[in-house]
């Protein structure tokens, strides 16, 4: 058991133990063959965890959730005006790992999404699945959150754990655009087109000054490769939501290509109310039939928009 | 698989087209709209006018459409499932060999006609 915690457990309660050596438990058993950490010291420091609602704290975090970037398109909203739109699916997201500030240092909810085949994983991969008791999933990532909203493994978080009409943050590795020049990727104006100017109409210009420094600085800005980084949109609206497939409809852009991981979590900036969000995730009522679900659309207010122009 | 995006785009125009009556336009016809402008007040005017290319994107289908208004030639952008198009009527059909019309705007009596 201790074995399987990772060496950096091990590692740090053999450093303890040759540091303090007057703690008493240890102390008896030395250099034996037994582990250091029994059962029972893991038994005692893991918590039980529900999956059941709990009210929202002003300082609470939410986990974010994974998805996949469908692709783009542009609505029509109830009053004519054209929203554009972007469509992730949140494809079957599992709590796969729950740590802890006694076991892990840091409060966090490992998400796992999609489905993968045992034989397409590495047997190490397959045994942490196993050993949390969770399907295989094809993208893990962890979303540090506050205790109160801590979820045991193999809770499912579907699309229903964000509200429409909320401000989302979406995180995701940008399209890559190859090696570019410093126009295209650090804004440069360039030089004139005529009146002169030879050979460098698209060229960065100076790189720094004379022999004081006598050198380019660190972080110049110059042309190289552009994307393939990860990036967070902020602020993204939640037009629309569809329980049953477990699709989100957010407006404007999204990086990363269609079918790409996309994470998305709260915003930090546009908070919601906390009342209207599912904290700590959304428990479907066993009574509710997901077939039967109609998709949920932002609430656009009674008033025209158009009209209160006059 | 993420491939699901082709059937909500289908499924999106047979929402549409269950609700309105939307006719087959193609280019080369004459056609009538009732379009209702949300930014002029709502106000649902008549447009009539040859349509001069129709560019198939699902539930984002455009067609354009070419009128003279006040003796200038005019081309205008419709969505041809966009919620603000109240009604579509073909008046007649012209006899077309190309996609696209372009060669209309150098022609400008082929307009005076309509």
């Amino acid at each position: 058991m201790a074995a399987s915690k990772g060496g950096r457990g091990l590692l740090h309660q053999l450093r303890s133990l040759s540091i303090c050596s007057n703690s008493s438990t240890f102390s008896l058993r030395g250099f034996s063959s037994e582990p250091l950490l029994t059962d029972h010291d893991y038994e005692r420091r893991r918590r039980i965890m529900e999956a059941k609602p709990v009210v929202m704290g002003s300082n609470s975090n939410r986990t974010g959730v994974i998805a996949v970037k469908c692709g783009m398109t542009a609505l029509w909203d109830k009053w004519g005006a054209r929203v554009p739109v972007s469509v992730l699916w949140v494809d079957d997201n599992i709590v796969t790992q729950v740590k802890t500030l006694e076991t892990d240092c840091t409060t966090a909810l490992q998400i796992g999404c999609g489905q993968k085949k045992a034989k397409h994983l590495r047997k190490p991969e397959v045994g942490h699945f196993r050993a949390q008791g969770v399907p295989l999933k094809r993208k893990l990532k962890e979303f540090p959150v506050t205790e109160d909203a801590l979820l045991p493994p193999g809770t499912s978080i579907s699309v229903r754990h964000f509200v429409p009409g909320q401000y989302v943050d979406v995180t995701s590795i940008n399209r890559g655009k190859g090696f570019q020049g410093g126009m295209k990727r650090w804004g440069f104006s360039g030089m004139p087109a005529s009146h002169g100017a030879s050979l460098s109409h698209r060229s960065i210009g100076s790189t720094g000054q004379r022999d004081a420094p006598g050198k380019v600085f660190k972080g110049k800005k110059m042309p190289g490769r552009m994307g393939g980084k990860q990036q967070t949109v902020k602020n993204v609206w939640v037009y629309k939501i569809d329980p049953k497939r477990n699709l989100m409809w957010v407006r404007g852009q999204v990086p990363g290509a269609e079918g790409n991981f996309v994470f998305i979590k709260d915003a930090v900036y546009r908070k919601p109310d906390t009342a209207m969000l599912p904290f700590p995730t959304y428990f479907a009522p066993s009574d509710e039939e997901t077939e039967d679900l109609e998709p949920l659309v932002a609430d656009l207010g009674e008033i025209d928009p158009f009209m209160a122009a006059d | 698989m993420y491939c699901n995006f082709f059937i909500l785009d289908k499924e999106a125009v047979e929402e549409v087209k269950s609700q309105r009556e939307i006719p087959d336009i193609q280019p080369g016809c004459i056609v009538q709209l009732r379009v209702e402008v949300p930014e002029n007040k709502r106000r649902v005017s008549t447009v009539k006018g040859i349509v001069i290319a129709r560019r198939n994107a699902g539930l984002n289908t455009t067609f354009r459409l070419r009128r003279l208004v006040a003796g200038v030639g005019v081309e205008s952008l419709f969505p041809l499932y966009s919620p603000n198009i109240k009604e579509i009527k073909v008046l007649d059909k012209k006899k077309v060999r190309r996609a696209k019309l372009y060669y209309l705007r150098d022609k400008m009596n082929a307009l005076k006609k309509q």
